[in-house]
């Protein structure tokens, strides 16, 4: 009894142990500056009190609330996360059922397909741009040539169309980490369902939706949750290809917090500004996992 | 009887390959066609690359956007501070995460459902939150223009995929093994050092190449961190390569740094496609 005890708390000991360096870097990387921001948004710290930080209470808040570029970040934020994510949830459930088929070069077609989520989101930001370049980009070369269009579109320089860039280099890159993890859940889909189903004479759209929709469904909740927070978070993409612009009409939230810190010096507001968007972020987070464990335990009822 | 519903099934057959090949070749078109036009724009002379309607294949080659890039500007130093700080972070990271994915996966530590929980979460956090606050540590500890400034947050970002991937990995693992090092006589770091880790290079690779992949990209806190030229990451230089003037942005550079800044990580993508896939599988399904 007691040698059990003495050996089980060695192997305690040597847990905590092992976890401890991993642990406390999380913390400073992760927690503190989140505590830290916390902390921060009651003070007013810009030029205006000389950096130096005085305590204003809710100040930032009060002051957040009627700050119409915050809402206006917030509300491109919105759109642009839900319309990527949706986007690149139907063309990756697309891509994973065309990789999932049987054919020549299937390899190499599966790598091509994992490319673009590898490369550097900025890199991959400079490259749109020169596609969607008003005077020598390629995507009006093509429109013009398959007569879509008379004259150039001013692509990033207009408020909608450099709306739509964004989020179209946006899907682009990150599609395939979608395709990756709906993939692997149709590999371990099982044959013999389908084959079964379709003897009973359903249609493939009818398996799709009976069979293969229900047993993705752990995979599509974890892959939109994962985009749901990055795409919420965006700001290489958007700060190489447009910069917030035209006339702040693609200033994402991170885009507003990088510049109240780093070009306004307002310190207070930005550390507000942050915690808002993590609270934000971890209650969508908190309805995703909320959908996902139901899925869950609906699929093992089943 | 038997023959024509045979016909109809072979008929129906290719159809159904011809919409597969069709769908196939536009995967491939889809997911390539910006790289290599970024490739194919880097190889143009400027009159080329200027030319209106667009001029889709160079009328003669040239290295000359390489050679500015290394001649004119520092993309040396560029691709050694990426690779540097890459190649350190992964290091560093499978060695502090190798250790709590042990603990987490076989040793039941007090309070481990918990900790598993919140590295999950904080995968979910994105650097925009972060870097105000380490903005801040980096001032009072003297880091900026300092590689730990970048090595110590990728270290850390990295560790969640990590240990989620390496936990999964060492739960697969048989349970017999260790008993019968235990019933040998070794403690557990000799059974950790001297059994598991020759077994667990190949999960280490997986996860090493993808946390290489994370840090190699990282924009955020290299922008605010390093702002010393000589120090700087590819995916920043490049990104800065057009701020000297407005007027004249220099496409040609700026599709060769974009093709130097991902040649490493498309050599990456072909050798090792299945660990890829296999180890963002393990971190997000299992985890």
């Amino acid at each position: 009894m007691t040698k059990i005890d003495t050996i089980r708390r060695r192997e305690q000991n040597t847990a905590w142990i092992m976890l401890l360096p991993a642990l406390l870097l999380l913390l400073l990387v992760f927690a503190y500056p989140i505590a830290r921001a916390f902390w921060l948004s009651l003070f007013t710290q810009n030029l205006g009190t000389k950096l130096q930080p005085e305590f204003s209470g809710l100040n930032n808040y009060v002051r957040m609330a009627g700050d119409g570029r915050f809402w206006q970040s917030f509300l491109t934020t919105s759109i642009f996360t839900t319309t990527s994510v949706v986007l690149e949830l139907l063309l990756g459930m697309g891509i994973a059922i065309v990789l999932n088929q049987r054919f020549l070069g299937r390899s190499l077609v599966r790598t091509s397909a994992i490319l673009p989520w590898a490369l550097p989101t900025a890199l991959i930001g400079l490259a749109w741009a020169w596609i969607f370049n008003d005077q020598f980009g390629v995507a009006n070369d093509l429109l013009l040539r398959l007569g879509l269009i008379k004259t150039g579109i001013n692509w990033l320089g207009e408020p909608n169309l450099a709306r739509i860039a964004v989020i179209f280099a946006d899907v682009w890159k990150t599609t395939p980490f979608i395709s990756i993890l709906l993939l692997a859940g149709l590999q371990s889909i099982s044959p013999d369902l389908y084959e079964a189903h379709s003897i009973d004479g359903a249609t493939s759209w009818q398996s799709f939706r009976q069979i293969t929709l229900p047993l993705l469904m752990p995979q599509i909740l974890i892959a939109s949750l994962f985009r749901f927070a990055q795409a919420f978070g965006v700001f290489d993409l958007i700060a190489v290809m447009t910069n917030g612009g035209p006339g702040g009409a693609t200033e994402v939230v991170s885009l507003y917090i990088y510049s109240t810190v780093m070009r306004y010096l307002d310190f207070g507001y930005g550390a507000a500004l942050v915690v808002v968007t993590f609270l934000l972020l971890v209650v969508m987070v908190a309805i995703a996992s909320f959908l996902l464990s139901k899925s869950r335990t609906t699929k093992g009822m089943a | 009887m038997a023959v024509i519903s045979k016909k109809a099934e072979t008929i129906n057959l290719s159809w159904q390959s011809i919409v597969l090949g069709f769908a196939v070749i536009l995967v491939t078109i889809f997911c390539l066609a910006p790289i290599l036009w970024q490739v194919l724009t880097s190889f143009k002379v400027n009159e080329d690359i200027a030319a209106i309607p667009t001029k889709y294949f160079p009328s003669r080659y040239t290295l000359n956007h390489y050679i500015e890039l290394f001649t004119r500007r520092r993309f040396w130093a560029y691709i050694l501070n990426s690779a540097f700080v890459s190649i350190t972070s992964t290091v560093v990271s499978l060695a502090i995460g190798a250790p709590a994915a042990y603990a987490l996966a076989r040793l039941r530590p007090w309070g481990g459902k918990v900790i598993l929980a919140g590295v999950l979460i904080v995968t979910l956090f994105p650097g925009i939150l972060l870097f105000f606050g380490l903005l801040e540590v980096v001032q009072v500890l003297h880091l900026g223009n300092n590689y730990l400034s970048l090595i110590i947050p990728y270290t850390a970002i990295n560790l969640p995929l990590t240990i989620l991937v390496l936990r999964s990995f060492f739960e697969q693992l048989p349970k017999d093994l260790e008993d019968a090092a235990k019933v040998d006589g070794y403690n557990t770091w000799q059974m950790l050092t001297q059994i598991l880790l020759p077994m667990t290079i190949p999960a280490l690779v997986t996860t090493g190449i993808l946390t290489f992949i994370f840090a190699w990209n990282e924009f955020i806190f290299a922008l605010t961190f390093m702002t010393r030229d000589e120090l700087k990451t590819i995916p920043v230089a490049a990104a800065q390569l057009g701020g000297a003037s407005v007027f004249e942005i220099p496409y040609g550079p700026i599709a060769a740094a974009t093709v130097i800044g991902t040649l490493p990580l498309v050599l990456l993508v072909l050798f090792f496609q299945r660990k890829i896939v296999q180890g963002l599988t393990a971190g997000a399904v299992k985890g």
